[in-house]
C-alpha cells in the first residue's frame, strides 16, 4: 500500500479539450480532469457526492461542473458542491511541466 | 359651486371623492384634509413595504397629480381639530378655517394598543402607517429581538416583514389559534406550521401583562409569570374607530359614527364613510364595504333626487388575502354549529384545506386554505342563498382532477360574479372594459375598473380574464419570465435577438445581451444552443459544451454512468439480420440489459462511454435519437398489410415520417404515432403528433402527451394523401421549433398558444404554411448522421470518449 504522494504523468496538454472534462483512470482511482483555459488545469475526483454522477460528462460553466444526473453543481477548483445541496469532492494538484499534465495523487 | 370638505385623506375618503367626480366632476369644490404627509396610498399593501417587495411610491393610488387635476385642495399633514356644525366650518391643528356645504368624515381608525405598564416606552409601536414601517426599518439595522403582540392577520404581515428585515421574530397571540376571526382551527395549525417553517416562532395563548425596559423596551412579562426578551415590539391586536373629533362636535356616536343607509350622521350635512362608520350597529374594517359606502354616499349627494337613491345595506364579510405566500379565503359563518353541517376537503400533501358551511340547506360559511379558486362561485353561492339539496355535495368543492381541462375558473363564472371583492368589480365589469376600452394589460384594466387595486389578490383572476377575452392577442409582457437566473431576458427575448443581430455563437448571445452570470449555467446555454440552430440552420456553430452530455454522446446517461444505445428502426419495423446484430453487438461488449421500449425500439443497456463508437461501427444501423430534444420515434400498427382492419398503410407512412424527420432538433422530444384506424394501436391520440388513417384519409392529432401531464391530442386536420401528411407535419413542427420555449413540450405549447391559433397559422393560412415548410426543408438539409460520423472522426472519439488511463 503505497500512501505516499507521487506525480503521475496523465499526457500531453493537448489531449485535453478546453471546457469538456477527460476522465483519467490511475489504478483504480477515477479522476475528472478539466482544462478550463489553455493553461489552466484542475482535477477532481471523477464522482459526484451525490449519487456518484460522472462528473466529467458534465456541462462546464466558468469554474463550475453540473453533474450530468440530477445538475449538482460543484467548483471545479476547490471541490465544493453549491448551496443549496451540500458536500465535497476531493480535489488534486495539478501542474504542467514541460507541456505534460501532471497529477499529484 | 357648492363646497365639499373631506377629513381624512385614506383610501375610503378618497374614493369616495374619486366616486362623486366620476359622477359630477364640477358640482363640488372639493377641500381634503389628513394628517400623514402623503397623497392617498394603498394602506392594504403596507406590507409590502416593509417587506422590500415596495417603496412608498408603488403604493401610492392617487399622486399629487391627481389632485391638482380636479382641483382639489389638499392639506397633507394637517389635522381637523374642530368642526362647528352649526355654523358648517372646519378648523385646522394649522389655523385653517373653511366652511362646508358637505362635510364628510373618513377619520379612519387608530390601532389599538394595550393599555398595560411599559406600553408607552420607546421601540413599543403599531402596524398601521408609513412611519411605522419606517421605524421597523431603521430598528431592523441596529436590533436583532422583534415581538409581534397579536397573532391576527395584521400581526402576521408584520412578522413577516420584519422576518424579511432580518430580525428574529416571536409572534405572542393570546389565543390557541392564530387568525380566528378568519380561520377555524385545522386551517390556523397549518398556517402556523407554514410560518414555522418560514421562521417565526408562536407563544400561543399568553397573555402579555408588561413591558419591561429603561428608556427602551427589554423585555416582555406575561401573566403565567413567563416573559422573553424583545427590542422591538408591534401591537397589533386591533383598530379602534377613530371619532374623537366627531364626539367633540356633537355627533352621535357608538363604537363608531353612527349613520344610517345614506352614510348621513345625526348633523345635518354632515355624512361618514369607512372605518369610522357604525352602520345598523356593523363596524367594518375591510375595504370592500367600505367602498360600496363609498359608492352609495357619491350617488346620494350628486343626484338631483337624492332621497331616491338607493341605501346602503350592509355587507356580506368575506376575506380573500395573502399571508406570507399563503392563499387565504375566509367567509361568513365558518364555525360549525349544532344545526350547521359541513363538507370538507383537506390533503395534507398538497397543504389544501376546504370547507363549507351549510344551513337549511344554504351555503353560509367557508374557509379556504391553500387554494381558494372557488372562493368566487362559493360566495355566489352564499349571495344568492341557493339552494343546493338538489346539488351533488362532492360538486360544490370539485377536485382539480374533475375540473380537469386546468381552465382557469374565471371561464366558467357567471358575467355577475365577483372578481375583484376589495372594489366590488365583477367578471362582466372587466370583459366590457376590455372590450370597448381595447385594454390589453392587467395594469390597465386596473387602472379602468379598479379590479385589483386594492389587495391585489384577484389580479391571477383578471389576468386569467383578460387572456381569455383577448385570446390570442393578450400580451404577456407584463408577466414576463426571465429564462434563468443568468439574466432578464425572456426566451422570446433572446430569440428575437439571435435572429435580428444574427448570433450564432452561444457565448456571442451571452456576451451581447449581457448575461449577469457570463459564463451562463446548464439551464440556459443548452436553449441558447438550440435557438442559434433553430434561426440560423446554415451558419449555426454548434456548441458541445452547451449540450447536456446525452446530445453531445449521442447516447443516453444511466444512473451508474454507463450509456444505452438505441439504434434506429424506421417505423418499428426490423429483420433478422439487424436482430442477428444487435444480438452480437450485445454480446461482445457485455450488454446488461436488452429491452424494447415504449417507442417500438430496442434498448441495449451499460454500455461504458468508450465503447459506444466501436458498437456503433459494428452495428452498422443509424442513431434512434432516443437521447435527445429532437423527433424520436415514430410508432406504428401493423396497417392494412396485415390487419383485418387497418384501412390505411400505417407503416409506410411511419417508416416515410421517420425517414423524413430523424433526428430533427426541437424544443423539447417528439413522438409521433401512426394508426391505421380509430383503435389506434399506435396510441396516437397521446402523442405530440399522432396520425389515424380512416378510408381515403389521414387525421392529424395534435399535443397529446403519454407523459407527466396526460394530454388527449386534438384533430388539427383531415387530409387526403401521404404528401400532404408530411407537409402539415412539416408546417406544424417548424412552427412548434419557431414558437416554443425551449423545453416546453407541445403538449404545454399549444395550451399557450391555442389549438385555433395554431390552427390559423398552419393549416388555414397557406403562405405561412409554405413559408414554415421551406424552413423545415433547409433544416432538414442539414441532418447529419451523427453516429457515422463520429464513427469517422477520430478527433471526437479522442475528445468526447477515450478514457486515458495510466499508472
Amino acid at each position: 500500500m503505497e500512501k505516499t504522494a507521487r506525480k503521475v504523468d496523465a499526457g500531453p496538454v493537448e489531449d485535453f479539450t478546453v471546457k469538456i472534462g477527460k476522465e483519467v483512470l490511475i489504478g483504480d482511482l477515477k479522476l475528472a480532469v478539466f482544462r478550463l483555459a489553455e493553461d489552466e488545469f484542475h482535477t477532481i475526483k471523477n464522482e459526484c457526492p451525490h449519487k456518484k454522477g460522472p462528473l466529467t460528462e458534465g456541462m462546464i460553466s466558468g469554474e463550475h461542473v453540473f453533474c450530468p444526473l440530477h445538475n449538482w453543481k460543484i467548483d471545479i477548483t476547490d471541490g465544493q458542491v453549491e448551496e443549496p445541496d451540500e458536500g465535497c469532492v476531493q480535489t488534486f494538484k495539478t501542474e504542467i511541466i514541460d507541456n505534460n499534465v501532471y497529477i499529484t495523487v | 359651486m357648492k363646497k365639499l370638505v373631506l377629513i381624512g385623506n385614506g383610501m375610503a375618503g378618497i374614493r369616495t371623492i374619486e366616486e362623486i367626480i366620476k359622477r359630477e366632476p364640477e358640482q363640488y369644490e372639493i377641500t381634503i384634509f389628513g394628517s400623514e404627509p402623503y397623497p392617498n396610498y394603498n394602506r392594504i399593501l403596507l406590507s409590502l413595504v416593509l417587506q422590500g417587495d415596495s417603496k412608498v411610491d408603488d403604493i401610492v393610488l392617487n399622486d399629487y397629480d391627481w389632485y391638482k387635476n380636479y382641483g382639489i385642495v389638499l392639506h397633507s399633514g394637517d389635522e381637523v381639530t374642530k368642526v362647528d356644525t352649526e355654523n358648517q366650518l372646519v378648523y385646522s391643528s394649522e389655523g385653517k378655517e373653511v366652511p362646508y356645504d358637505k362635510l364628510i368624515f373618513a377619520t379612519g381608525s387608530n390601532p389599538f394598543m394595550l393599555p398595560i405598564d411599559g406600553a408607552d416606552k420607546e421601540g413599543v409601536i403599531a402596524f398601521r402607517d408609513i412611519k411605522d414601517c419606517e421605524t421597523m426599518i431603521s430598528t431592523s439595522k441596529s436590533y436583532k429581538k422583534a415581538a409581534v403582540i397579536g397573532g391576527g392577520l395584521l400581526g402576521l404581515e408584520a412578522a413577516r416583514g420584519l422576518l424579511n428585515l432580518d430580525m428574529e421574530v416571536d409572534v405572542i397571540h393570546i389565543q390557541d389559534y392564530l387568525m380566528e376571526r378568519q380561520l377555524d382551527e385545522p386551517a390556523a395549525d397549518m398556517l402556523k406550521k407554514e410560518l414555522e417553517d418560514q421562521g417565526m416562532n408562536f407563544l400561543m395563548g399568553k397573555e402579555t401583562v408588561k413591558i419591561r425596559g429603561k428608556n427602551r423596551v427589554s423585555s416582555l412579562l406575561f401573566k403565567d409569570g413567563s416573559s422573553i426578551k424583545a427590542d422591538l415590539i408591534v401591537m397589533a391586536i386591533g383598530i379602534k374607530p377613530n371619532i374623537a373629533l366627531a364626539k367633540e362636535a356633537g355627533l352621535e356616536v357608538e363604537r363608531a359614527i353612527v349613520v344610517d343607509d345614506y352614510m348621513q350622521t345625526s348633523a345635518p350635512n354632515v355624512y361618514a364613510v369607512g372605518e369610522c362608520v357604525q352602520h345598523r350597529g356593523m363596524v367594518y374594517g375591510l375595504v370592500a364595504p367600505l367602498y360600496e359606502q363609498g359608492k352609495v354616499l357619491a350617488e346620494h349627494i350628486t343626484s338631483q333626487t337624492p332621497e331616491q337613491t338607493a341605501g346602503y345595506e350592509g355587507t356580506l364579510l368575506y376575506t380573500q388575502l395573502k399571508v406570507s405566500g399563503v392563499d387565504v379565503f375566509s367567509a361568513g359563518e365558518f364555525v360549525d354549529k349544532e344545526d350547521t353541517k359541513a363538507i370538507r376537503v383537506h390533503d395534507e400533501f398538497e397543504g389544501i384545506y376546504k370547507k363549507v358551511v351549510v344551513r337549511d340547506n344554504k351555503v353560509i360559511g367557508s374557509v379556504l386554505f391553500g387554494d381558494t379558486s372557488d372562493s368566487p362561485r362559493l360566495l355566489d353561492m352564499m349571495k344568492s342563498e341557493q339552494d343546493i339539496s338538489e346539488m351533488n355535495k362532492v360538486s360544490i368543492l370539485p377536485s382539480e382532477q374533475e375540473r380537469g381541462t386546468g381552465e382557469s375558473p374565471v371561464v366558467a363564472m357567471a358575467e355577475s360574479e365577483t372578481i375583484c371583492g376589495c372594489n366590488g368589480v365583477c367578471k362582466g365589469d372587466i370583459t366590457d372594459a376590455v372590450k370597448t376600452k381595447e385594454l390589453s394589460s392587467v395594469q390597465e384594466v386596473t387602472q379602468v375598473t379598479n379590479a385589483g387595486r386594492s389587495c391585489g389578490g384577484c389580479k391571477p383572476l383578471v389576468s386569467d380574464l383578460l387572456e381569455h377575452t383577448l385570446g390570442e392577442e393578450f400580451n404577456k409582457a407584463d408577466q414576463k419570465q426571465p429564462m434563468c437566473g443568468c439574466t432578464d431576458h425572456t426566451h422570446e427575448e433572446v430569440q428575437a435577438e439571435i435572429k435580428e443581430k444574427h448570433l450564432t455563437l452561444v457565448r456571442e448571445v451571452m456576451n451581447v445581451l449581457e448575461w449577469e452570470n457570463k459564463e451562463g449555467c446548464s439551464s440556459c446555454r443548452p436553449a441558447i444552443n438550440y435557438y442559434i440552430n433553430m434561426v440560423h440552420p446554415l451558419e449555426a456553430e454548434d456548441d458541445a459544451n452547451s449540450r447536456f452530455i446525452n446530445e453531445r454522446v449521442h447516447a443516453n446517461i444511466q444512473n451508474d454512468g454507463t450509456f444505452s444505445v438505441v439504434p434506429r428502426m424506421y417505423g418499428g419495423v426490423t429483420n433478422p439480420d439487424e436482430l442477428r446484430k444487435i444480438a452480437n453487438v450485445a454480446d461482445k461488449y457485455n450488454v446488461k440489459m436488452v429491452k424494447v421500449t415504449g417507442g417500438q425500439r430496442l434498448d441495449l443497456l451499460g454500455v461504458n462511454k468508450e465503447d459506444l463508437p466501436g458498437m456503433w461501427e459494428e452495428l452498422g444501423m443509424p442513431s434512434g435519437h432516443a437521447y435527445g430534444k429532437a423527433v424520436r420515434t415514430v410508432k406504428t400498427c401493423v396497417g392494412q398489410d396485415f390487419c383485418r382492419f387497418g384501412t390505411q398503410d400505417s407503416i409506410q407512412m411511419g417508416i416515410d415520417i421517420e425517414k423524413k424527420f430523424q433526428g430533427v432538433q426541437t424544443p423539447h422530444k417528439v413522438k409521433m404515432g401512426v394508426s391505421a384506424c380509430p383503435r389506434n394501436c399506435a396510441e396516437s391520440m397521446i402523442k405530440d403528433i399522432g396520425i389515424v388513417g380512416l378510408q381515403g384519409a389521414w387525421e392529424m392529432y395534435v399535443g397529446g402527451n403519454g407523459g407527466i401531464d396526460l394530454r388527449q391530442g386534438e384533430l388539427l386536420c383531415t387530409v387526403e394523401t401521404d404528401q400532404e401528411v408530411l407537409d402539415m407535419i412539416s408546417a406544424y413542427m417548424q412552427y412548434y421549433r419557431e414558437s416554443a420555449r425551449y423545453l416546453e413540450r407541445t403538449s404545454h405549447w399549444i395550451e399557450r398558444l391555442g389549438l385555433e391559433h395554431v390552427k390559423a397559422v398552419v393549416v388555414d393560412d397557406k403562405k405561412r404554411q409554405a413559408e414554415l415548410i421551406e424552413r423545415m426543408e433547409t433544416t432538414l438539409s442539414t441532418f447529419n448522421e451523427p453516429w457515422e460520423q463520429i464513427i469517422q472522426d477520430g478527433k471526437i472519439k479522442q475528445d468526447y470518449y477515450e478514457v486515458k488511463v495510466t499508472s
